[in-house]
Parts: C-alpha cells; sequence; structure tokens
C-alpha cells in the first residue's frame, strides 16, 4: 500500500515538474522614453496565419519628441498572432521593427505595443490588421480578376487603372464610409444587376451571369474585411462573457 | 490491488474530460441571451460525432465545438464556441480532421489538437491549409492561391529534376523551367565567368534561377574546368571559328540604334533588365541580361540572336529572322550591358587534369546532371528524396536543427528556406525564395499526404497537363521554329502569356491575320508585353495564315451563321445606340480615342477589319465560353441585342494611325 502512495506521489511530482515553459528572457531597457508612435505597418491585409508583408515599425519618443535608444518594446495581440521578435529595445534611431503573423482566424485582429515610460508608467498604442478567411480571399482573387481595373484607386503603369476614366468614379472597396452603409443584400443586388437596372451608373455592368452566387457573397465578404473604417455587421450584439 | 484500483478510477477519470466542462460553460454563454430557448434547443450534450465511413472519418470535434454550424453565434469569438466561418464543403459530408488534422476520435482537446506518442498528426496551423484541398483537388482551384503557387513553383525551381514527385491520381510532376545544356558551354562563355556564377549564381543576376550550392572557391575553380573540358562543337561549331578570326569591335555610335531594334523586338517581353534605378523590367521566361555582355562571347552570341536551334534545340526562344546589320545592333547592344566588378578578381591558372577529373566527380556527386546536358555524364535515377508522400512524413524521420520548431511542417519550410542547417554535407542546394513562394511551396508538399492516396478516388479530381499537341506539315514546322507556343497556347499546349489560338481561324479576318504578322501591333492599350516582329517573308504568312485559318476553328461558331447582308445600316445605329447608352461599353474599350477613356479591353475603331461577325456575336452572347476567365461579363443579352451590336462593332473600320504608342 505504501508502495502504491509513493508511486502514486512521484507520478504526481513528475506531472508538476514538466511542462514548465521557459519564456526566452527579455533584454533589459537601457533607457526608456514618454511616448510610443507608429512608424509603419497598420492596416495590412494578410491571409490567415501568413506574416504581413511589411513589418511593423514603432518608434519611442522623449517628452520632447526625440527619438530614444535602448528602450524595451513589447508586442502582444489576439490569441494565435506570432510576432518575430515579441520584444526589443529601440536601435539607434529609436526604432523597434517586427514581423507580424496574422492569427488562425479570419477578422480584424489587433497588435498591441507597450513601453515603460520615464514615470514609470505603460504607454501602449494598438494597431488594427486584418487576416483573411477561405471567403475573403476568393473574393479578393475575384476582385484581382473582375473588379480591381475600375475600383482600384491606385494607377501604376504596370497596371493602369481605369477608375480615373469614369464618371461618376467607382467606389474603392476600402471607401468603408460609403459602403458600409450599405447592406449585403444592396451589394449582391448591385454586383448581379448592374449600375444600370438600379438607377446608379450603367457604367457598373452586371455579374450575375458571369459570377455564380457564392462568388458573389465572397465578393461582398471580401469589401467588408477591406473596409476603413470597418464594418460591423447589424442586428444585435450580445457582450462576450 | 493495483489493478483493483486502476479499475475503480478508470471511469472516475472520464467525469473530468475537459468536453464536460466547455458544455457547461457553453450553456452558461447562451443562458440569458434573448435566442437562449432556440440555441439551448438545438444543442446536445454527451460525446458527439461525425461518422463517415468510406472516408474513414470519425471526428468528435462537434463534442467540445458545439456552435459551429449556429448562425446566431456570428458575435461569439471565443473558442471552442465559435461558429465556422464560411467553407466551400459541408461539415456533415467531410468532417473536420481532412481539413484540419488532429485526432477525429479523441475526447480531450490535447489528444485532439496536439500530438502524442500515440498520434502524431497535430492540426495543421491555419498558413497551410490549403494544403488540404490539394488532397483531392489536383488541379488548380480559384480559392486556393497558395497551393496553386506551390504547385507552380513545384514545377517553375526545377523541383522535379532531382526529386520524384507524384500526385495522388499517380501524375508525376513535370519540371518546366528549361535550364541549358552545358555541352557546348566553352562556345557560350568563359571558364571564369563559369568559375564566377557556380560560386555563386545571384552575384551574376539577381532574379538566376540556379540555387546556391555554397562551392569553395577550389570546387568552382575545378567544375569550370571539368565543364570547359566537356563541352563539343555545337552546330555553330564551323561558323564560330571562322568569326574568331575577326572580332567583334564595340561601336558605341550606334547603341540607340540597337536600344531601339531591342525594344522593338520586345525582347523585354521575356527578358528582364536591371534599369538607371535598380528596377529589375521585363519578363521572367527567358534569363536576366543585366550583366550579359559579362557572360557570352561575342561570336556565340551573334550565332544565337542568328538562330538559337543550331545550340539549343529544346530552348523556347524563338528564331527571329533578323538580317545581319540587325543581328550586328543587337549584339554591341548586349555586349555593352558588362559588369566590370563581376570577374575581376577571377584569375585563373591553366587547368590541370587532375583539377578536371575532380570537377567531374563534383558535377557527378552534386547531380548538376539532373537539370543539364552535360557531355559523358548521365542524367542520374532518383537522384533525391521521393516527395510523394512528404506532407505525411512519419515523425521519426524527422530531425529539427536548434531554432526549429519540431513540427512537420516547420521541418519542410526550414528545410527548403535552408537546407544544409541541417548538416552541412545535405547536398541540396540554396534557392533564394520570397516568404510568400516559402510558404506556398510548403503547402504544396503538405498536401502530398497518405490520406490524399487512400481518399475514395470518386472524390479525386484528376490533374490536368499539356497536351502533347504538335501541329503538322510546313505551318507546324514554322510555328516550332518561331516558338508560338512559349507564349501562346494551342489546344491544351503552351504557355499563357498570350493569347490562346485554338479558335484563332474562326476569330480573326485573313487580311487582318496578315496584316498582324507582317507587323503586330496591340491591341489593348495597357498592355506592355507585346508580339514581337519575326520579319516573316510573305511566303512564310501565308503558310501560316492559311493554317490557322483553316485548322484553329471552333466547332460552336458557324461561320455563316450571320450573313454580311443582314447587317444593315439601321442595325448598325441600333447597336450603336446599345454600345454608348444601354451597355456602356466605352466604360472600358475605346472607339473614337478623342471621346471614349475605357482602358481596359481592346480598342474597337477597327474591329470590324479584324474579327469575324460569327465571333462576334457569340462573343455578346457568352464571352466566358470562347475565353474562359475573360472579363468582359456575360450581359446575358438578347439575340436582337447581340445583332445589332454585333452589326456596330462590324462597322468600325478605321485604320486608327494613333494606336499604338
Amino acid at each position: 500500500m505504501k508502495k502504491t502512495v509513493m508511486l502514486f506521489l512521484l507520478a504526481v511530482a513528475m506531472t508538476a515538474c514538466t511542462r514548465h515553459d521557459q519564456a526566452p528572457a527579455l533584454p533589459t531597457a537601457t533607457a526608456r522614453g514618454a511616448a510610443l508612435v507608429e512608424v509603419s505597418g497598420s492596416k495590412q491585409v494578410q491571409r490567415i496565419g501568413a506574416a504581413l508583408d511589411q513589418p511593423v515599425v514603432l518608434q519611442v519618443n522623449d517628452a520632447q519628441g526625440a527619438a530614444v535608444k535602448g528602450a524595451l518594446v513589447k508586442l502582444s495581440g489576439t490569441n494565435g498572432t506570432a510576432f518575430e521578435p515579441g520584444a526589443a529595445l529601440t536601435d539607434d534611431s529609436g526604432q523597434f521593427t517586427a514581423l507580424v503573423s496574422a492569427p488562425g482566424q479570419a477578422g480584424h485582429f489587433e497588435v498591441a505595443a507597450s513601453t515603460q515610460s520615464s514615470d514609470g508608467k505603460t504607454v501602449e498604442i494598438k494597431l488594427d490588421e486584418m487576416a483573411l478567411g477561405y471567403e475573403q480571399l476568393l473574393g479578393r482573387q475575384l476582385n484581382q480578376q473582375f473588379c480591381n481595373r475600375c475600383h482600384d484607386p491606385e494607377s501604376t503603369t504596370e497596371r493602369v487603372s481605369n477608375m480615373d476614366n469614369l464618371d461618376p468614379k467607382p467606389h474603392p472597396f476600402s471607401e468603408g464610409d460609403t459602403l458600409n452603409k450599405m447592406s449585403d443584400a444592396d451589394l449582391v443586388s448591385i454586383i448581379s444587376h448592374g449600375g444600370g437596372a438600379l438607377n446608379k451608373s450603367p457604367s457598373m455592368p452586371p455579374f450575375g451571369y458571369t459570377l455564380s452566387k457564392s462568388d458573389i457573397q465572397a465578393l461582398v465578404s471580401y469589401i467588408r474585411a477591406v473596409a476603413d473604417p470597418p464594418y460591423h455587421a447589424p442586428g444585435a450584439t450580445y457582450a462576450n462573457k | 490491488m493495483l489493478l483493483a484500483v486502476v479499475a475503480a478510477i478508470a471511469p472516475a477519470r472520464d467525469l473530468f474530460r475537459d468536453w464536460r466542462q466547455y458544455q457547461r460553460q457553453y450553456l452558461r454563454l447562451v443562458h440569458g441571451r434573448p435566442d437562449a430557448a432556440q440555441l439551448e434547443r438545438r444543442f446536445s450534450g454527451g460525446i458527439q460525432q461525425i461518422w463517415i465511413p468510406d472516408l474513414q472519418v470519425v471526428d468528435r470535434c462537434t463534442t467540445c465545438h458545439v456552435a459551429l454550424k449556429e448562425a446566431n453565434l456570428a458575435d461569439v469569438s471565443e473558442q471552442p464556441f465559435r461558429k465556422h466561418p464560411a467553407m466551400p464543403h459541408s461539415l456533415t459530408e467531410f468532417g473536420c480532421v481532412i481539413c484540419h488534422r488532429g485526432q477525429g476520435p479523441a475526447t480531450s482537446s490535447q489528444e485532439a489538437h496536439h500530438a502524442t506518442e500515440a498520434w502524431e498528426e497535430p492540426l495543421l496551423p491555419a498558413k497551410y491549409m490549403e494544403a488540404s484541398c490539394g488532397q483531392c483537388h489536383l488541379t488548380a482551384l480559384r480559392g486556393t492561391p497558395v497551393l496553386n503557387q506551390g504547385r507552380q513553383l513545384l514545377e517553375r525551381k526545377g523541383c522535379a529534376h532531382c526529386h520524384t514527385i507524384k500526385l495522388a491520381d499517380g501524375t508525376a510532376v513535370q519540371p518546366t523551367d528549361n535550364p541549358p545544356p552545358l555541352n557546348h558551354i566553352a562556345e557560350k562563355t568563359t571558364r571564369e565567368w563559369i568559375f564566377a556564377f557556380v560560386r555563386n549564381p545571384q552575384a551574376y543576376a539577381a532574379t538566376a534561377s540556379m540555387p546556391n550550392f555554397a562551392f569553395s572557391d577550389d570546387n568552382a575553380r575545378d567544375i569550370s574546368a571539368f565543364l570547359i573540358a566537356q563541352s563539343t562543337p555545337s552546330g555553330y561549331g564551323p561558323k564560330i571559328a571562322a568569326m574568331k578570326a575577326k572580332p567583334f569591335t564595340p561601336d558605341a555610335t550606334s547603341l540607340p540604334e540597337g536600344t531601339s531594334l531591342y525594344g522593338q523586338s520586345f525582347c523585354a517581353s521575356c527578358h528582364a533588365a536591371q534599369n538607371a534605378g535598380g528596377n529589375l523590367v521585363g519578363g521572367d521566361l527567358g534569363p536576366e541580361i543585366t550583366r550579359i555582355g559579362s557572360k557570352v562571347r561575342p561570336e556565340w552570341l551573334q550565332e544565337w540572336i542568328r538562330d538559337p536551334n543550331g545550340y539549343d534545340a529544346d530552348t523556347t526562344m524563338p528564331h527571329y529572322r533578323f538580317n545581319d546589320k540587325q543581328v550586328g545592333l543587337l549584339t554591341n547592344y548586349l555586349l555593352s550591358k558588362t559588369d566590370s566588378d563581376l570577374l575581376a578578381n577571377v584569375k585563373l591558372e591553366a587547368a590541370t587534369q587532375q583539377q578536371i577529373d575532380h570537377g567531374r566527380a563534383l558535377v557527378v556527386e552534386n547531380g548538376c546532371a539532373a537539370c543539364h546536358k552535360i557531355e559523358g555524364v548521365k542524367k542520374p535515377e532518383n537522384f533525391a528524396p521521393d516527395l510523394s508522400r512528404e506532407g505525411s512524413k512519419p515523425f521519426a524521420q524527422l530531425t529539427f536543427p536548434k531554432g526549429v520548431k519540431p513540427s512537420l511542417p516547420d521541418y519542410i519550410s526550414s528545410k527548403i528556406h535552408d537546407p544544409r542547417s541541417f548538416g552541412p554535407n545535405l547536398k541540396m542546394p540554396k534557392y533564394t525564395l520570397a516568404p510568400a513562394e516559402l510558404d506556398a511551396l510548403s503547402t504544396a508538399l503538405l498536401s502530398l499526404t497518405d490520406r490524399a492516396n487512400s481518399l475514395p478516388s470518386r472524390l479525386r479530381i484528376a490533374s490536368t497537363h499539356d497536351s502533347r499537341y504538335e501541329p503538322a506539315g510546313k505551318a507546324g514546322r514554322l510555328i516550332s521554329d518561331l516558338r508560338c507556343l512559349s507564349c501562346h497556347r494551342i489546344n491544351g499546349r503552351g504557355g499563357d502569356m498570350a493569347a490562346d489560338l485554338s479558335w484563332e481561324g474562326s476569330s480573326v479576318q485573313r487580311p487582318w491575320l496578315v496584316d498582324f504578322l507582317k507587323n503586330p501591333n496591340t491591341l489593348r492599350p495597357a498592355l506592355i508585353r507585346r508580339m514581337p516582329k519575326f520579319n516573316l517573308s510573305d511566303a512564310e504568312i501565308n503558310t501560316l495564315t492559311d493554317y490557322m485559318q483553316t485548322v484553329y476553328q471552333s466547332p460552336a461558331i458557324d461561320a455563316d451563321s450571320i450573313p454580311a447582308g443582314s447587317l444593315t445600316p439601321q442595325l448598325v445605329e441600333q447597336g450603336r445606340q446599345l454600345f454608348y447608352s444601354k451597355y456602356q461599353c466605352q466604360s472600358c474599350h475605346i472607339i473614337d480615342p478623342k471621346q471614349d477613356k475605357g482602358y481596359i479591353g481592346p480598342v474597337l475603331s477597327q474591329v470590324g477589319l479584324r474579327l469575324t461577325p460569327a465571333w462576334v456575336f457569340h462573343w455578346f452572347k457568352d464571352p466566358q465560353s470562347l475565353r474562359p476567365g475573360s472579363q468582359e461579363p456575360n450581359q446575358n443579352m438578347t439575340d436582337e441585342d447581340a445583332r445589332a451590336l454585333t452589326a456596330y462593332m462590324m462597322s468600325l473600320k478605321t485604320r486608327a494611325k494613333t494606336e499604338a504608342k
């Protein structure tokens, strides 16, 4: 009996002792600033799980607005977001650069960066990024094939956008101020039937005979995903408990 | 005694399974919501299971993920209660693990999600999720851009030269890159250049497709010695010997003329070069030519420009019919593109037999002949491991260098990224890959699973491959000599840079085709890549047009269905109004360059000279049936509208002078 108890205790002790993931030691800050500002890297769009195309670059400034070298910046974010590195000291120009990988769930996700200010407070800023799931990715493909040539506000010599040639101008899909006011049904309807049929610009042709219903749904899903300001689905939302 | 205790405790263990806790948590979450009654009614407690015998699916994931189908819970982001996002297949048809991997029958989240001693297949990270689609879908899918890119890279990066990669339907991945033959290399370049390139291909051209083998100076010296020694004369042989007597003299004054001939010949459609700003401009079908002057011998370059077939019968480069003056201008221009730093420090003594022998041994050892034709060295068989089941590679066979997370996806990704970090003696060289390319390749390899091979074959969407189409006869020889299939696709074979020509005979009028082959101009104002001018003779043009007009016909288009007499002036006017008001075609097309601005579709000011009425009518009715993937939307036109628009199109015969820039 004693032996059994001993064995049991030993087993408990063993399980208690294994599995303590040691977090890598953080570098020690050699300086502190007063403010944390974004240099670049917010509002990127990437598929779920993949690294954002551009790194997130942040800068620590002192009270006078001068860059501070050696301040410790830490990143945290939505569950599943990955950072490389997750924490580091600012470089000679007071900047901190990290690669961010999107989480496995589609939707907006937040990258929170923080640093300790010289008066001992935690200064934090949050960057908004977007992860695309299957449906939005499909929408992005369709956008590039059928929509972007007119709805792309940016025109390059490699790929000329037709937007400037049209009157009225098409709405870029990121134009949340306008598109967020339209319901899903409105968007589906204008994509399917074209502008002419709905007393809007007849320059927008109907795509209901070219794309399937699920294709059009995917496009709507993509348009919602890239809306800026972000789109919030209507209807009751309940507090998460 | 011990047995009795274990037997007594065993059932009790089940009470502490985490699924019970999650189900209680779910009911608490739902409680108090206005739609609680509904949600509670749809909830069923206890172990849940999706059982699909013929797919070998026994998935109990829905025991904890209780609300995967709850549309009401769109606002809940907490796991395991989140609604499943939109997906192309239904949960009841395929279950969970076919896509997500993990252990379906497990009843604890630890065992279901992670690898254990008895189960080595953990959940697949989201960024590789498209690998799962690739188990059944062996063709490209619109919804799987990453997988498609990965499969293309497996072909384009030449992975299949060394590795056997078989898809689940038994077809093997075929490399589509075209590494140059080396059996006449001494005619083409110098030993010094070979040395420098073998040392570090990317130092010569950042886009060089040859990976870096990290050869030492001594090894690169010996390989260059062997490659020069094995070289035999090509078809150019005698001509080159004659030219060597009269060396090529550079001529700075004719550089502008050569530059513009390079532009007019649209060499940049396939070859890229760095411009003054350091940006790479041009296509990637042929090698980058930024430093070509430091590479090739002048006499070889002249012959190559004259007729590439004499050196390499398998090249994708077309045989332009350049005259002597044009050959001289282009050679002069290309030779001016040098980099004095490239070979500045390369000093090689005459090769010894010992070095040549060692070079040969290195060439054999590193499998150079898997990609290149080399005199006296056979293409090695099964040179590298078979990757046909790489996505299910047993954990016991994996090794991990320091810093690599012990999982199969991380193993594959790190191994492609830096093979030698797994051991200095590994033969696989280092490829230059962007992070997205690395993800894509890993995704493609992760799709090659045991499951892909054991799923019922009715689920499999077989892979598509290029046909073996060979155009016949005299025209066929011309089409092959001009390498039309390097850019155009015909009857299921060929490139995708230019239009599919399978039905070109139904589509265009003969006089237009003759004019176009004489002097190709662009149809689409926004396109940069254009058809080159091959300087064809009238007889050659006649042969080609006759063949295309007769053979490349669509069975769906009856050339006599729209007689020219039926397109009356009234119909033309009706079509004009439809064009500008109802359908607003000017949004994308230009007829009158002063008034229309559409910058997407082809310019239509002389479409009446180019296309046949039957093709145009058919196009208005259903564009995608003629060109799958065309941007032109199907407008579900009535026959009347389509006929009127056809009449208007056929009336447009203005030979616009300003059309091509």
